[in-house]
């Protein structure tokens, strides 16, 4: 059978939305880090808008080579590229060179790539392969167990090279799983224990320990008469008490000082006002000064002169909330927003499981991102370093995001075909 | 499944509604953001404006402003290889180099902190030069006041930097810390015409606080006002020849022009060079000055309070006539027995009264003024007697303020009738409980400026004009000056001047006579407790068309007779004739030979 060009399957808007958010990323790069006093030439390689150039550059060459790979392959290499990739986290976690108190890099000559990175769409393949086979059921123990361990492994790792930000990221993996049946219970019970560590971060303890407690109780009084209502009232009483008593554990104990300090500013900046609350601070005041319109393209003040931290990177989102407003904060995240309910659509428009699985991944890695990165620099989150997919700068984010985007893609363009193979 | 990809799209939505709202919030409804953003990024740096000149009445500079240079530091950027021979560049201990260092940086590490405040021209020039071999070091310009005269200080007071209670009571808003601000004198009570208005400039700085720009091209920006300059009424000259006569003793001086209400001295001893609180001299010297017993900063023209004595006859003399309770010509045999006095017993009309200082003549005639026999009972006579004439006697400007431009000008006594309500009772106290008034003691307290004042009203013969020492604002005539006059006849002054005549010419003033200079005055033996008299004279000259009003006070000098007159018609002479004939009378006020005098004649009281 005579088949269509590719061109004519690829999804194209897709692609135009991906362009947009990459070439407005680069003015905004540009922008963060334009110095009037210097003539600065947006080609030049000196710069982070020069090198971001050269990033886009080869992700385009990397999508294209995305393309060129069979479709098939993705389907039938994923355990490999997963395999590939934990056994580069491994060495990495032994040799890698250490860059600001994280040990995620892998050092090739003078460049740099984190593999933690690039094992997010691996693990998304592998997720896909793994239950994209049609005996394959979440509800079963044994399968679950699996999906689990499957993203568990690589942010068990990423944690290990002490990079929480993206390990976190492989907890969206949980939204797919989500949709090809996961036991609502789970999400719900995880969703319900974040908001009970907030809550109790922002209200004083013993105040919603007596709050619940009357909770249970006058749960318990109005099942009297229904033992086994009895029971589960009280077992979520207690974990619930549980979650409460465990939040200074968590906050003394497991989570690093540093990280601490993160999570306190996000309810009170002055605890730290120059330290993790700067932050947090300083971001809100360039995303706030914007008001409607903004200041105009590279008239900011706030990112320019420094005072946002990682402005080109992870807190690129300030320079938009600056230099554009209301406005233009709200086209990007409308942008984003067609993205990934436009994948979502793509998602569900496809045959074969693996293909809706993986798609089910991108989307969830991409709205992590997206929601995290954008919640910590309006102060709804705990400042997480973790990019603005397409828009920071960055070369192993914007090629992974890449490589993440096209493998969906390349799936999509090919999904008539998968009827004709099985 | 269908439900849970809607419950994945309601979540993106959801999170993505939060967003819009939450960034709604922080963007349009909170200005606070853009508030802090501007905080973050503007730098006022202040321009000091020039302080206004003072001039004398004659166009002479009194007080101008010299550039003095501080040596600033940028911790961040200092960079001294050799300390030691920086060290003996300022002519400094290491210790203290780093002292300062460590100062400078606690301060701010990116901030320009003194590192020497004030450093000499010599200095200066070296550094000039050596400077650029020490980064991160730079020399500031400023000014401070500098003086053409080393008297005056009480009248041109002071500038420092602005306290923390002045901050306080600013309702102008217009200090902010670290401000300089006129203190005491002149400088307090032209503070606003003096300081100018200072400037702005708004650059936009980076997070590490270096410029980087103009804020909003520059149109905030101010440029600083220059003070207005001032010209005192102040005659230099004579101003500097009575602080030469005054030297050693403690009192004051006030002269004044009748006509104009122009101070043309004023002169409080001690007092202190005006540089000694100049600048860096401020804050060593102030306290030295503070705790002097001899007050050097009390500025006793506007401050002190002494009971007029005689000189009160003069005024007494015009109020009893203008109440009608005794006639010029009208002679009363006194006979010593109402109060202690210097004049014989005899026979005096208000012409000799007032030349031999008659005490009983005046005490008669005052309790003719408080019971005029109005009321049967004395108590009630005396009560409405005493307030007509105390109303009277503030007519002549005691008890109240004149009104000079000058800061702490005091009001003086003259005692209200509820103070001898609480001192004696209600209806308890008569003219009897009161007569010392009648000579100018008792509870009186007059300031040496009101007593020039009194001589200016006379010398023109019931008027006077707000004494005051600023001529002119910027060519401008100062704005506050009023002319006020007295509701007396002008002939009744006519018999007080001329016992005030007889008094230089013939009587107790007879060692300030000198023929041309017509001086008219009373002296007066001010009664004091504490130890010698104080030696008073008030008066003008010449008799018509007087030029100059004078007030003189010495403390523990003894008698008018002496060292008040001496000095008051040295300054006269000197002013009028613009030099001095009688050196006899110079070294004789100068080296203070008064105080080794026998007694007293009576001519002398």
């Amino acid at each position: 059978m005579r088949q269509d060009p590719l061109s004519q399957k690829i999804d194209w808007v897709t692609v135009l939305l991906f362009s947009t958010l990459v070439l407005l990323g680069w003015l905004n790069i540009y922008a963060a880090e334009y110095d009037p006093a210097q003539n600065q030439s947006l080609f030049d390689f000196g710069t982070s808008t020069g090198k971001q150039l050269a990033w886009i550059a080869t992700s385009i060459v990397l999508a294209w080579a995305v393309f060129l790979i069979d479709f098939r392959a993705f389907d039938s290499f994923a355990f490999i590229v997963y395999g590939v990739l934990l056994a580069l986290l491994l060495f990495i976690l032994m040799a890698g060179k250490e860059v600001a108190g994280s040990r995620s890099w892998l050092g090739f000559g003078g460049f740099g790539i984190q593999p933690s990175e690039f094992a997010k769409f691996a693990t998304a393949l592998a997720l896909a392969k793994y239950l994209g086979h049609a005996t394959k059921r979440l509800t079963d123990l044994k399968t679950l167990s699996f999906s689990f361990a499957i993203v568990l492994l690589p942010m068990f790792l990423t944690v290990l090279q002490g990079d929480t930000g993206t390990a976190m990221v492989f907890a969206a993996l949980f939204i797919p799983m989500f949709r090809e049946g996961l036991p609502p219970l789970l999400p719900i019970v995880a969703i319900v224990a974040i908001l009970i560590f907030l809550l109790t971060l922002m209200v004083n303890q013993t105040v919603l320990l007596v709050i619940v407690s009357v909770g249970i109780l006058l749960g318990l009084g109005l099942n009297a008469k229904r033992p086994r209502r009895l029971g589960w009232v009280f077992v979520i009483g207690v974990m619930i008490i549980g979650a409460i008593r465990s939040v200074d554990f968590v906050l003394s104990d497991v989570l690093k000082p540093h990280q601490q300090r993160r999570v306190l500013s996000l309810i009170n900046p002055n605890i730290d006002p120059l330290g993790a609350g700067w932050n947090v601070t300083q971001s809100k005041i360039a995303i706030g000064s914007g008001g409607w319109t903004g200041k105009g393209f590279l008239e900011g003040t706030q990112t320019k002169f420094d005072f946002v931290p990682a402005q080109t990177t992870d807190f690129i989102f300030c320079t938009i909330g600056e230099e554009h407003g209301w406005v233009g904060s709200i086209f990007l995240i409308a942008l984003f927003t067609t993205l990934l309910l436009r994948l979502v659509m793509l998602a569900e428009r496809q045959k074969s499981v693996f293909a809706r699985i993986y798609g089910f991944g991108v989307v969830s890695i991409l709205f992590f991102h997206f929601a995290v990165n954008i919640a910590m620099t309006i102060g709804l989150f705990p400042v997480i370093g973790i990019p603005l997919p397409f828009f920071s700068y960055g070369g192993s984010s914007l090629w992974s995001f890449t490589i993440l985007l096209f493998i969906f893609l390349k799936l999509d363009a090919h999904r008539m075909q998968v009827l004709q193979r099985w | 499944m269908s439900s849970r990809v809607f419950v994945i799209r309601a979540f993106i939505l959801f999170v993505v509604i939060t967003f819009s709202v939450r960034l709604f919030s922080i963007q349009i409804l909170d200005e606070n953001y853009k508030i802090a953003a501007e905080n973050n990024i503007v730098q006022k740096i202040v321009q000091y404006p020039y302080r206004g000149l003072i001039y004398d009445s004659r166009d002479s500079l009194i007080v101008y402003n010299s550039p003095v240079f501080d040596l600033m530091v940028v911790p961040k950027e200092a960079r001294v290889d050799d300390t030691v021979k920086f060290c003996q560049l300022l002519g400094i201990q290491v210790e203290d180099f780093e002292k300062k260092m460590e100062k400078a940086l606690r301060y701010s590490s990116i901030l320009a902190s003194q590192f020497e405040e004030q450093i000499s021209d010599a200095l200066f020039a070296k550094l000039q030069d050596q400077l650029v071999n020490y980064p991160g070091f730079y020399v500031l310009p400023r000014t401070i006041r500098s003086y053409e005269t080393d008297g005056l200080a009480n009248l041109l007071g002071y500038v420092g930097e602005v306290s923390g209670s002045d901050l306080g009571k600013d309702t102008s808003g217009y200090y902010r810390p670290g401000d300089y601000i006129g203190i005491g004198g002149l400088e307090k009570s032209y503070e606003e015409v003096l300081r100018g208005r200072r400037g702005a400039t708004y650059k936009v700085v980076n997070v590490q606080g270096i410029v980087q720009d103009d804020f909003r091209q520059g149109r905030f920006d101010t440029l600083p006002d220059p003070g207005l300059d001032v010209q005192l009424t102040i005659n230099l000259e004579v101003q500097q020849y009575a602080e030469k006569l005054m030297k050693g003793k403690v009192g004051s001086v006030v002269a004044i022009e009748p006509s104009t209400g122009n101070i043309l001295a004023l002169v409080s001893a001690p007092s202190y060079d005006p540089v000694l609180l100049s600048g860096k001299e401020l804050s060593r010297n102030f306290p030295n000055l503070i705790r002097d017993e001899n007050k050097p900063l009390f500025n006793r023209p506007l401050q002190a309070r002494y009971p007029p004595g005689s000189m009160f006859k003069t005024l007494q003399g015009v109020i009893a006539m203008h109440m009608g309770v005794v006639e010029k010509e009208e002679e009363i045999t006194t006979d010593g027995s109402n109060i202690g006095d210097l004049a014989p017993p005899g026979v005096y009309d208000m012409e000799k009264a007032i030349q031999f200082s008659s005490n009983n003549y005046f005490y008669l005639v005052m309790k003719r003024m408080v019971q005029q026999g109005i009321e049967e009972s004395a108590f009630l006579d005396s009560r409405i007697g005493y307030e007509k004439w105390r109303e009277m006697v503030k007519v002549f400007g005691l008890g109240r303020k004149l009104g000079v431009d000058l800061p702490n000008e005091i009001l003086g006594n003259v005692p209200t009738i509820e103070y001898y309500d609480r001192l004696y009772g209600v209806n308890r106290w008569k003219y009897s409980n009161l007569g010392s008034l009648s000579i100018g003691q008792g509870e009186l307290l007059v300031s040496p400026l009101q007593m020039a004042n009194l001589g200016a009203i006379l010398a023109n013969r019931g008027y006077f004009i707000t004494p005051h020492v600023v001529d002119q604002i910027n060519d401008w005539p100062n704005p506050n000056i009023e002319k006020e006059i007295l509701p007396f006849d002008a002939s009744l002054y006519e018999t007080i001047i001329d016992g005030m005549e007889k008094v230089v010419k013939e009587g107790s003033g007879i060692r300030g006579y000198l023929d041309s200079l017509f001086l008219c005055g009373k002296t007066s033996t001010v009664q004091n407790p504490h130890g010698e008299d104080h030696s008073g004279f008030m008066g003008f000259a010449p008799k018509y068309d007087s030029r100059i009003a004078i007030a003189a006070y010495v403390e523990n000098a003894g008698q008018g007779g002496r060292a008040a007159v001496s000095v008051a018609s040295l300054i006269a002479e000197k002013y009028i004739f613009g030099q001095v004939s009688r050196p006899w009378l110079e070294d004789y006020v100068v080296k203070e030979l008064y105080l080794n005098a026998p007694r007293p004649t009576i001519a002398e009281n």
